[in-house]
């Protein structure tokens, strides 16, 4: 094989090397079942409360708050489906975004059919809500604001610590999809106001499959999956101890040398984002220039198609992602560029490429030798672009 | 996800360009779906003499376009007439469910190239009869 660039570490991160050492022995040897007395079960109970401890300590919560998933997608679904059910009483409304993750927006589509009602907040041309939307949507009927801590394809950070601030003084239940930050942000939920959150193993250089939601003493939530009495009766079923484990080793390295690898991440952004401005013309940055995650680089490449952008990336060796429809298998370009108030035609061209730990100056330096060559090569294919240069524009 | 002959036609379109005064001019689709295809035929005593495309969309449109060139360069105008989506699909070794779309768009360009030949040539051609290419017409019917 070629030259390798990989640049989506949004989509997902390898597993580093210490957390797969970690996970070994847990496939192996130590596979007795956790809820077992004997000395195999206690073997694999153990590293659960390690791992459990470790998540808590790398967002400020108390090891009893963190609850074990399947992942992001799990962990919203529980937080927002289990909150909303055992809220009932006190109200149906919820509030959310229009740039979710599709882990939350289908699940509030799927509470709408039961009888709650949904507030789907705008965003500016940054992707940042307003603070005043917010506090005009609330209404008594309130339970439950459900808002992303970063955007997965735009990285675009929200104001999390305001918007906890007036969740509270409202006596409202606060959860955010903490996914993208996890790892990229510093995170304290109590000094951010948070009751739910939600995150992934597999964005931060642990294994896939595996996630936690955390939920603060006292929040009112249903139970997801019935049965045993794993996960203090909530979520049923026996753990997945090397998944775990390895979330846990992999938290615990993200917090140790978090500053490290943002400043690392940062450098590389910065580099890319000039490089593609300088070399490039008629792109367009997505996202915040400040409020932004890390590693995020997303840009608008006019006259061109994304996914005819991804495809030439792919054979010079360069993974990257694109919010184009011909990517997504749906008509419309990702509803999160459309929320930005972009034209379509203009959404159909973007890209998304996201720097992690693994990434170095050669690949950033790479992907700035291909990427203009590829981008003029495909405009001169368009018929777009031969009415600007005609002039006719 | 794709055929070896669509990353073929991807990586080295045949015919790319344009034609300076052509016969017959044919744009169809619109950016608004993310494809748009336009055609430009050289046309003598009805032959196809020559024709070049620009597209602007995916790899399976820019794919449709190259292979659809292809098979009218050197045709009569009513032999290419007679080329239909699935000839391009089948030209190309197959095209994803969702991508079919992008063939159909270039059956249409050949026809409203075709189509604007004819207005050009006061000729008119009972095979376009009735057709109509609309804006909106690449719904993803698959889905
Ligand atoms: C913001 C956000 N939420 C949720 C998820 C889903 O996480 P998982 O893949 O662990 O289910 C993702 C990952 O794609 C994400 O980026
Ligand atoms: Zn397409």
């Amino acid at each position: 094989m070629n030259k390798r660039v990989y640049l989506d570490y949004a989509a997902t991160t390898p597993v580093k090397e210490e957390v797969f050492e970690e996970m070994k022995p847990y496939f192996t040897e130590k596979f007795g079942n956790p809820s077992s007395i004997y000395s195999y079960g206690r073997e694999a109970k153990q590293p659960i409360d390690v791992a459990r401890t470790r998540i808590a300590n790398a967002v400020g919560a108390k090891p009893e708050e963190i609850y074990f998933t399947a992942g992001g997608s799990e962990s919203d679904n529980w937080a927002i489906k289990g909150i909303a059910f055992a809220n009932k009483n006190k109200g149906n409304h919820i509030i959310t975004t229009k740039i979710e993750h599709h882990a939350v927006l289908h699940t509030c589509e799927y509470l709408e059919k039961y009888g709650f009602e949904v507030t789907y907040l705008e965003v500016d041309e940054f992707g940042r809500i307003h603070l005043e939307d917010l506090e005009k949507a609330i209404t008594d009927k309130t339970i439950l604001i459900s808002i992303m801590f970063a955007n997965n394809e735009i990285g675009t950070i929200q104001p999390i610590k305001e918007i906890g601030q007036i969740a509270r003084e409202n006596k409202i239940y606060f959860h955010t999809d903490a996914v993208q930050a996890l790892g990229n942000v510093k995170i304290d939920v109590d000094d951010l106001n948070i009751d739910s959150m939600s995150i992934s193993s597999h964005k931060i250089y642990g294994p896939k499959g595996i996630g936690a939601m955390y939920l603060r003493k006292g929040v009112k939530i249903h139970s997801f999956v019935h049965g045993g009495a794993q996960e203090r009766k909530r979520r049923a079923g026996t753990e997945n101890v090397p998944g775990i484990v390895g979330f846990g080793k992999a938290a615990q390295l993200i917090t140790e040398n978090m500053d490290e690898h943002i400043n690392h991440m940062m450098c590389l952004k910065d580099k890319l984002i000039n490089g593609i401005i300088e070399r490039i013309d008629f792109v367009k940055l997505n996202g915040h220039s400040e409020y932004r995650l890390p590693g995020n680089v997303n840009f608008i490449f006019e006259f061109i198609e994304g996914e005819s952008l991804l495809l030439s990336l792919d054979l010079v060796g360069i993974a990257g992602s694109s919010g184009s429809a011909c990517t997504s298998g749906s008509l419309d370009p990702s509803h999160v560029l459309m929320a930005l108030g972009l034209p379509h035609e203009i959404a159909h061209g973007s890209l998304r490429l996201t720097i992690g730990s693994f990434t170095t100056e050669e690949d950033i330096d790479y992907v700035l030798e291909e990427l203009p060559k590829i981008v003029q090569r495909l405009r001169d294919m368009s018929p777009l672009y031969e009415e600007v240069k005609g002039g006719q524009k | 996800m794709y055929t070896e002959k669509v990353m073929d036609h991807f990586m080295n379109p045949r015919n790319v360009g344009e034609i300076e005064n052509a016969a017959g001019v044919g744009q169809v689709g619109n950016a608004k779906c993310g494809d748009i295809m336009k055609i430009y035929l050289d046309v003598e005593d009805e032959i196809i003499k020559d024709v070049k495309f620009k597209t602007f969309g995916c790899g399976s449109a820019i794919a449709s376009s190259s292979v659809a060139t292809e098979m009218i360069k050197g045709k009569t105008v009513h032999e290419a007439l007679a080329i239909t989506n699935k000839a391009v699909v089948e030209a190309l070794g197959g095209l994803p469910p969702v991508k079919i779309h992008c063939s159909v768009l270039a059956e249409e360009a050949i026809k409203t190239a075709i189509l604007d030949y004819g207005k050009k040539n006061n000729i008119t051609f009972k095979e376009l009869e009735g057709f109509n290419p609309t804006e909106d017409h690449h719904d993803h019917e698959e889905e």
